[in-house]
């Protein structure tokens, strides 16, 4: 792709009314896995706004940096995840950690810094973490995620495993340093990584327009000779449609892929974030909602192939609800992590040492 | 044993892990094609290949940040620094993520890389390119951090920190590669966590680390030669982990105590020292204990200055004297 032309094309391309619900990766989903798609979209919203109660209650302390509105990207793009792909994001990760199979419990007494919380209470919302179904986490600071998922990826090529790694970030990220470090570095060496640039509008209360030159954001792939598309967020049927074309190339050809994504989220940059009406209008929030909520868009869809009822939607509505408040419930009830927790998962020699085989003081504390 | 160079035994240890373990490679600015800003890694590239021997853009954030990433999966990278100076460049990757990621996931994962490079001063290259942040990794819970003062700890402690499970700092010296040590041909390995007793004495204990442990050992032997002071030199080799027990021990020895380092002295490695003696043998000391610094200034680049902001044996035979006064 060349220069400004090209953008314009793309830009228009992606504008364009697809029917991507019928294209052939989301035809070929069974009625099961598309209502599994809505569970999930939904479970992250019902998550988060008993989250948001729970926060308001002081119950949950620190940062709550809410997903809302932004659900089927990551819905959508974990759905893709193949035996070798691994995800990685930054600190809007309970989206991804829930899209993933982590399970509300756990995500929920995080929050509320228990023990039986994923990461025992030691890391909050924004440091969710599940190896084990490829989630890599759950980082406090912006794009320096960024080398690590080029690293998850690097690990797959040097091991001869095919697959690639999908590093999540937001439009503020992109002008962060090691991320254009980390373009250079992935494009360079054929790293099989697909950066998925989930465009809100806003880093904090900074619109786009006053923060980045260039508003295409996928753009400056070019400048690295890396592949670019763009979407829209709120359709999971766009977005898979879009990342599965990302994330083959990525794993076909073992070159990484840019793709931005853009999203809108309906509260602040974080709860704390008391002027996201200020920056900007109730009337730019209430549009989006009404028109590209990607519950309402995935439902009526679902409704009209058939897949959802009226009432079987609701009826997930409801369960997800229950789910959400019986994990506020567990959180409320789980103990917090004793003291002794303090100085443990430090280090892994420490944590292992259980013949006492190590030499040496690690600890400081008089 | 054969007499061979720091930089010699560093380049031994790095080839008989690459040999050893599949997962091991080497990533850095220069250190393939070019054989290395200071001639560590010569050669490996032409026996290892791309795979194992990675040339690197000057992108401090990416490739650590890669690094720390790709250890997750289990490869075990050893990140160059050309100067550890440049590891600044990467501070979140380093000093958020490589310590941290393991804590803020309880345990789920841990970062397998180590990070090596010079770092010291002595070099005529002014402040940017020469600092000895051994007390900055020491600070952030979640990092190893050695200093290794001769080639047979050069390589030994390189060793240990490539099959350490966790982050390992290894903290070299431009001016100590070509210095030649005795090296045994055996496959050996130093654990981290343990002191080394660089000299006996009952007089003073001077305990330090990295290259100042040799100069310690000089201005030592000037102290025997023309005092007759009879003085103990410890060398730490490890920073964290840290060999407390034969620290306090020389301490209960000898009495006395002058801690020589080439950090800057506020907050240095030394003030962890300094306070670790006066609390746990406060009874024994005979005199508060002295330090010898970098004179606590950005280092400078006039080298006869230099030569004198970095400890040297006249400062550490003055504070000596000064604490057996």
């Amino acid at each position: 792709m060349s220069s400004a032309a090209s953008t314009k094309k793309a830009v228009r391309k992606t504008s364009k009314k697809r029917a991507y619900e019928t294209s052939e990766i989301n035809a070929q989903l069974s009625k099961e896995e598309k209502i599994e798609l809505y569970r999930t979209i939904v479970g992250i919203r019902r998550f988060e706004e008993r989250s948001l109660q729970a926060y308001n209650q002081g119950k949950i302390g620190g940062f709550l940096h809410l997903y809302i509105g932004q659900e089927a990207v990551a819905t959508g793009i974990v759905s893709l995840m193949e035996e070798n792909d691994h995800i990685i994001t930054a600190y809007r990760d309970h989206g991804h950690a829930l899209a993933v199979g982590m399970n509300m419990n756990e995500c929920m007494a995080e929050l509320f810094g228990k023990y039986t919380g994923c990461s025992k209470g030691k890391g909050g919302s924004m440091h969710y973490f599940a190896p084990d179904k490829g989630f890599w986490g759950g980082h406090g600071i912006v794009a320096g995620q960024t080398p690590l998922g080029a690293g998850l990826a690097f690990a797959l090529k040097y091991k001869g495993l095919k697959g690639c790694a999908v590093c999540f970030l937001g439009d503020g990220a992109v002008n962060q340093g090691s991320f254009m470090e980390t373009l250079n570095l992935v494009s360079l060496w054929g790293i099989p990584v697909v950066f998925v640039i989930e465009n809100n509008g806003y880093s904090m209360g900074t619109s786009l327009k006053r923060s980045s030159a260039e508003e295409s954001l996928a753009k400056r792939g070019e400048a690295f000779g890396i592949k670019w598309d763009t979407c829209e967020g709120h359709d999971v049927f766009e977005v898979r449609e879009k990342a599965n074309e990302a994330m083959t190339y990525a794993r076909d050809e073992l070159k990484p892929f840019l793709l931005e994504i853009r999203t809108y989220r309906y509260r602040g940059h974080s709860v704390a974030d008391a002027n996201h009406e200020k920056y900007r209008t109730k009337e730019e929030i209430e549009t989006y909602k009404k028109n590209k909520d990607p519950i309402n868009v995935l439902r009526k869809k679902l409704i009209a192939d058939k897949t959802l009822t009226e009432a079987s939607a609701k009826e997930i509505d409801q369960e997800k609800k229950v789910e959400a408040d019986a994990s506020a419930k567990f959180a409320e009830e789980s103990p917090y992590p004793p003291k002794s927790e303090l100085t443990n998962d430090v280090y892994w020699t420490v944590d292992n040492d259980t013949d006492q085989q190590l030499k040496g003081t690690y600890f400081f504390n008089d | 044993m054969p007499l061979i160079t720091y930089r010699e035994a560093i380049k031994q240890a790095l080839a008989e892990e690459i040999e050893r373990d599949e997962n091991v490679c080497i990533l850095g600015e220069e250190v393939a094609q070019y054989n290395g800003a200071y001639k560590v890694t010569e050669g490996l590239w032409d026996k290892y290949g791309d795979k194992r021997i990675i040339d690197t853009p000057i992108s401090e954030a990416a490739f650590s940040g890669l690094a720390i990433g790709a250890s997750m999966l289990g490869v075990r990278p050893v990140v160059e620094m050309m100067f550890m100076s440049f590891s600044y460049v990467a501070f979140d990757q380093l000093f958020n993520n490589a310590s941290f990621c393991r804590y803020m996931s309880g345990g789920l994962m841990n970062v397998p890389i180590v990070v090596r490079g010079p770092a010291n001063g002595g070099t005529n290259v002014g402040a940017t390119h020469s600092h000895t942040p051994e007390n900055l990794v020491a600070n952030h819970p979640g990092l190893k951090v050695v200093c290794p003062s001769n080639a047979y700890d050069a390589k030994g402690l390189m060793k240990s920190a490539i099959r350490d499970n966790d982050p390992v700092f290894v903290m070299e010296n431009t001016l100590l590669y070509g210095e030649k040590w005795e090296v045994p041909e055996e496959e050996y390995v130093v654990e981290l966590g343990v002191a080394n007793v660089l000299k006996e004495g009952s007089d003073i204990s001077i305990i330090t680390h990295g290259r100042c442990a040799m100069i310690s050992l000089k201005a030592a032997e000037i102290l025997a030669e023309k005092h007759s002071i009879n003085a103990e030199v410890i060398d730490l080799r490890s920073i964290r982990p840290l060999d407390e027990t034969t620290i306090l021990n020389s301490v209960k020895k000898t009495h006395r105590a002058v801690l020589v380092e080439e950090n800057k002295p506020f907050c240095g490695v030394d003030a962890q020292i300094s306070h670790l003696i006066q609390y746990k043998a406060f009874d024994d000391l005979d005199a508060p204990v002295h330090r010898v610094s970098a004179i606590d200034a950005p280092q400078i680049y006039s080298k006869p200055l230099e030569d004198w902001q970095i400890p040297n044996e006249e400062r550490i035979i003055e504070s000596v004297l000064k604490c057996l006064a």
